[in-house]
C-alpha cells in the first residue's frame, strides 16, 4: 500500500473519531445543562473545553458556554470535512459505499450548519453525527477488505479514542479530587453519569457494577475493561492487533519496533496493579496520552515518512 | 396546465396539452431523433414511444434520482478560473443518444485508421523524419509547435505506440455524415462520465434497456489495462502498472480515482514516486516497489522538473531519464501533443494517405491555416462566419465563434491572429446535429458531439459508444464541460 494512502486512511479515521467524540461530549453536556444549576455551568463548560483539547484560554469574566459551542462546532464540522478530504484523496482505496456515506454526511453537515441548526436544535445535530459515524464504521467493516488499509483505519480510530478518553478522565478526576472518598450529592452523581455517557458507557457500566456509581470503579471500567469498545484497554488491544497485522505484511526490524510499542502500551494496562493506578491516576492518564503520541510518531517513521536511503539499503 | 379531457384514456391520440414534444422545433441541423418529415427514425422509435407514454412527473422523478446519484457518488468536475467553482456535478441529460450499428462500424474503422496513422507519424517525426523530407508536412509546422518535445528525438516508444489512449471528437453534419472535429492525444478525459452515466441510466430506464439492444461498454477498464500491459518494458512479465494523477485538485481527479479502482491499480501522485539509478519506485508501507508502466494523466510540461518545467511540483524528478533508459513506459508517450495541434490537424488526411496508402474513412472539417496569406486574408474579412481556435488549446478555451461574437471580440482576435498567425486556425461554423434532451417536463433539441475513446496497444480497441456532449444552453454550439456543456449516455445498437 502507498504510504500516502496509509496516511490518508489513518487521518480519515482519526478525524471522524474526533468529530464523533466531540459530538457525544457536547450532547451529554447540553443535556445536563437542562436540569442543572446555572451557577455551576461555567465550571462544566471550562472542563468540557479542556476535555476536547482546546488550548485557547477563556477570559475569567467570560461565560465559557459560547466559546465551547463554537469550538465544538468547529471540531465537528472541521473533523468531518477533513475526514472527507482524506477519503477523497484515496477514493479508489475505500469502498464506494464508504465514500458515498461520508460524502453525504459532509453535505448534510454543511446544510445543517448553514441553516443554523447548531444553535437551534443542537441535540438533533449531535444525534445525526453520532448515527452517521456509527453507520460509517459499519459500512467500513462490511464493505472494505480487512487488509492493510482497514488496519490503518483501526489504528487511527483507536489511538484517537484512547487519548481522548484518557484526557476526559483526567479532567474529571482532577476536578473532583477533593470529594472522591465522600458520599455523592445528586449534582456530582449526575456529573459521573455524564462522564460515562460521554463514552457511551453508562449502560455497559451498570451491567458490570450495577447503578452504584463510584469514581474508582468508573476509572477501572473506562481504563481496564477488555470487552467495552470505548475503554482504553479495548483501544489498546485493537491498536496492537492492527499494528501486528500490518507488521506481518511489512515484517522488517523497524516495523517490529512499532508493534512492540503497542504491545507495551497494552501490557501496561493489563499488568499494572489497580492500587498502583489509583494512587497515581494523574500520571497514569498522562502516560496513556504520551504513549499514544509515541506510537503515532513511530508509525510515521516506519511506514509513512521514512528516508529513501533506509529503504534502498534494505 | 393539463385539464381533464373525456378521451383521457386513449393512448393512440397524443394529448396536445401534455405533448412533451410541443417545443421540439426542427431546423437545418441534422436531428438525431426525427427525420425531415418529423417521423422518428427507426432506432429512436422505442424512446419516442416511451416519452409519449410517460407522465412528465415520472420523468422529473427519474431526473432527480439520476442527479442525486451523481452527487452522492461525487461525480464532479472542477472549473478553473472561478472562485466558487470548486466542485460541481457534471450536468447530465436523461435521454440517451442512439447510434445504429452501421454508423458505428464506419466510425470504428475510421478511428482505427486514424490512430494507426498518427502513431506512425509520431514515430517518424521523432526519428527518421521521412514525411518531413517528402514534404508531406512542412518542417516549420512541426518545429514551431509548442508541444513538440526535442527531448524525444531519437527515442522510439515501445512497440511504436505513442498514443495508447485517444479521444477524438466527432460531429455530425446536416447531411448525416460524421466528421472529425479534433483529436485529443495528450491526456484525453471524460471516459469516466461515459461509464458512470451508463450505470445511472441502467438504474433509471431498465424498461428501455430491455426493449433496445444496447452494446455494453463495461469492459473499457479491462481493455485499458491490457493495452497498458502490452506496452510494459521487455523482461517485466508481471508489470506494476500505476496511474499518475496531478492530485485531488485536478479537474479530472474523479476520473483518475475511478479508472484506478476499475483497473485495480495504484493511483499515485508525483510525491509517491522516487527515481534511483534510472529505475522508478513507489513509496509503500512495505518499502519501495518498482514501477513498470505509468498511465500518466499529468501533462508533459509538469511530469519531470529536471527535463521540462523546473517549477513543477506535480512531477517526478528523473522520470524522463528512466523513460529514455527504457526502464519504464509512459502512456501516452511524451510529445504526442504535436499531432493534435489544430494546425497539424489539417494535414491528417494527407498523413493517412502517406503512411497507410488509404483514403481517410472519416473526413476532416474544412480548415483554414492562417499562416497561408490568402486563407488568412479571406478569414479576416469574414470573421463573423468562422470559428477561430488557438492551435494548442483544448476544453473550449481560446476560441472565437464568429456568428455569436461581438465586434469587439472580433477585433481582439484579428489583432491576435495578425500578431501570431501560426497560433490560430479557422473553420466554418458547423451546424452540429441535435438530439432530444429533457428539460423540466418537456423535450427539446440541443446540439451534440461525440467523443469515442480509442485504445491502441497490441491491437486497437474501441468500446462501442463514447461521451456524447451536449450544449445545454438553447442554440449554443459549445459542448465543453468547462463552458456549460453536459453529457448524455451514448447507445450503440447491436
Amino acid at each position: 500500500m502507498l504510504s500516502r494512502v496509509a496516511d490518508n486512511l489513518y487521518w480519515m479515521s482519526r478525524y471522524l473519531e474526533r468529530a464523533e467524540h466531540t459530538a457525544r461530549v457536547m450532547g451529554v453536556q447540553l443535556n445536563l445543562m437542562l436540569e442543572q444549576d446555572p451557577r455551576t455551568s461555567s465550571r462544566r463548560w471550562l472542563r468540557t473545553l479542556g476535555a476536547l483539547g482546546n488550548s485557547t484560554p477563556v477570559a475569567a469574566n467570560q461565560d465559557p458556554f459560547a466559546p465551547a459551542q463554537i469550538y465544538a462546532l468547529r471540531q465537528i464540522t472541521g473533523g468531518i470535512a477533513s475526514a472527507r478530504e482524506n477519503a477523497r484523496q484515496v477514493r479508489e482505496q475505500i469502498s464506494s459505499e464508504m465514500w458515498e456515506h461520508l460524502n453525504r454526511l459532509f453535505h448534510e453537515v454543511k446544510r445543517i450548519e448553514s441553516a443554523g441548526f447548531w444553535t437551534r436544535q443542537p441535540l438533533d445535530f449531535v444525534s445525526t453525527i453520532l448515527e452517521s459515524s456509527h453507520l460509517f464504521q459499519g459500512v467500513t467493516d462490511s464493505t472494505m477488505n480487512h487488509g492493510e488499509g482497514w488496519q490503518f483505519i483501526q489504528v487511527g480510530r483507536f489511538i484517537e479514542r484512547a487519548a481522548a478518553t484518557a484526557r476526559l478522565l483526567d479532567l474529571y478526576f482532577r476536578e473532583f479530587r477533593e470529594s472522591l472518598g465522600e458520599a455523592m450529592d445528586s449534582v456530582v452523581h449526575m456529573e459521573w453519569i455524564g462522564l460515562l455517557r460521554s463514552c457511551t458507557a453508562f449502560e455497559a457500566y451498570c451491567k458490570v457494577y450495577t447503578a452504584d456509581l463510584r469514581p474508582e470503579r468508573v476509572a477501572e471500567f473506562l481504563l481496564l475493561n477488555a470487552e467495552f469498545p470505548h475503554s482504553v484497554r479495548f483501544a489498546a488491544d485493537s491498536v496492537q492487533r492492527s499494528l501486528d497485522a500490518i507488521n506481518e505484511v511489512a515484517s522488517s526490524k523497524r516495523s517490529a519496533r512499532v508493534a512492540k510499542m503497542a504491545g507495551r502500551f497494552r501490557a501496561g494496562l493489563i499488568f499494572t496493579p489497580l492500587e498502583e493506578i489509583v494512587t497515581g491516576l494523574a500520571e497514569f492518564f498522562a502516560d496513556i496520552q504520551k504513549q499514544c503520541a509515541r506510537i503515532h510518531s513511530a508509525i510515521y517513521e516506519v511506514y509513512i515518512a521514512y528516508p529513501i536511503e533506509a529503504a534502498i539499503e534494505a | 396546465m393539463a385539464t381533464p379531457r373525456l378521451d383521457e384514456g386513449r393512448l393512440d391520440e397524443p394529448r396536445l396539452d401534455s405533448d412533451p414534444f410541443s417545443h421540439y422545433l426542427l431546423d437545418s441541423a441534422y436531428d438525431e431523433m426525427f427525420d425531415a418529415q418529423r417521423r422518428p427514425r427507426p432506432h429512436y422509435q422505442a424512446l419516442h414511444e416511451l416519452l409519449l407514454g410517460m407522465p412528465a412527473d415520472e420523468m422529473r422523478r427519474k431526473k432527480q434520482a439520476a442527479d442525486a446519484s451523481f452527487l452522492n457518488q461525487g461525480i464532479t468536475f472542477t472549473v478553473y478560473g472561478r472562485d466558487e467553482g470548486t466542485e460541481r456535478i457534471f450536468p447530465h441529460d436523461l435521454l440517451p443518444r442512439i447510434i445504429t450499428r452501421a454508423e458505428w462500424e464506419t466510425i470504428e474503422r475510421g478511428l482505427a485508421q486514424r490512430v494507426t496513422a498518427l502513431n506512425l507519424f509520431l514515430k517518424d517525426i521523432y526519428n527518421e523524419g521521412r514525411c518531413l523530407a517528402a514534404g508531406v508536412v512542412p518542417r516549420e509546422m512541426i518545429y514551431s509547435c509548442r508541444h513538440f518535445r526535442r527531448q524525444m528525438r531519437g527515442f522510439a516508444a515501445p512497440k511504436g505506440i505513442y498514443v495508447a489512449v485517444m479521444g477524438t471528437d466527432l460531429v455530425r453534419l446536416p447531411d448525416g455524415r460524421f466528421v472529425v472535429l479534433e483529436d485529443n492525444l495528450r491526456v484525453p478525459s471524460g471516459v469516466s462520465y461515459m461509464l458512470t452515466s451508463r450505470q445511472v441510466m441502467k438504474r433509471t430506464f431498465p424498461e428501455l434497456f430491455q426493449r433496445t439492444d444496447v452494446r455494453p461498454i463495461d469492459h473499457y477498464a479491462e481493455a485499458l489495462l491490457s493495452t497498458l500491459r502490452a506496452l510494459a518494458p521487455e523482461g517485466r512479465p508481471e508489470p506494476n502498472i500505476v496511474l499518475l494523477t496531478p492530485g485531488v485538485y485536478n479537474s479530472a481527479y474523479f476520473e483518475h480515482t475511478f479508472l484506478a479502482r476499475q483497473m485495480g491499480i495504484e493511483l499515485v501522485e508525483g510525491r509517491d514516486l522516487v527515481v534511483h539509478d534510472n529505475v522508478i519506485y513507489m513509496r509503500t508501507t512495505t518499502g519501495l516497489r518498482r514501477v513498470d508502466v505509468i498511465y500518466r494523466r499529468v501533462d508533459d510540461d509538469f511530469i519531470d522538473p529536471l527535463a521540462f518545467r523546473s517549477d513543477s511540483t506535480l512531477g517526478v524528478t528523473g522520470l524522463f531519464n528512466a523513460y529514455r533508459a527504457g526502464n519504464v513506459t509512459l502512456a501516452n508517450a511524451l510529445g504526442t501533443g504535436v499531432a493534435d495541434d489544430k494546425a497539424l490537424y489539417a494535414y491528417v488526411p494527407k498523413l493517412i494517405r502517406y503512411f497507410l496508402g488509404e483514403d481517410p474513412i472519416l473526413d476532416n472539417v474544412e480548415t483554414y491555416l492562417l499562416t497561408e496569406r490568402a486563407e488568412r486574408r479571406h478569414v479576416l474579412a469574414h470573421l463573423d462566419q468562422y470559428v477561430v481556435k488557438a492551435v494548442g488549446e483544448s476544453g473550449g478555451y481560446g476560441m472565437l465563434i464568429g456568428p455569436h461574437s461581438t465586434a469587439e471580440q472580433r477585433e481582439e482576435f484579428r489583432a491576435r491572429i495578425e500578431a501570431d498567425p501560426r497560433n490560430y486556425i479557422a473553420q466554418p461554423t458547423l451546424m452540429l446535429s441535435r438530439a432530444p434532451c429533457f428539460f423540466d417536463g418537456r423535450v427539446e433539441p440541443r446540439h451534440v458531439d461525440l467523443r469515442p475513446y480509442i485504445l491502441c496497444g497490441d491491437k486497437v480497441t474501441i468500446v462501442p459508444g463514447g461521451l456524447t456532449r451536449v450544449a445545454l444552453r438553447t442554440g449554443s454550439l459549445v459542448v465543453n464541460s468547462s463552458q456549460g456543456g453536459g453529457s448524455k449516455d451514448t447507445w450503440v445498437l447491436q
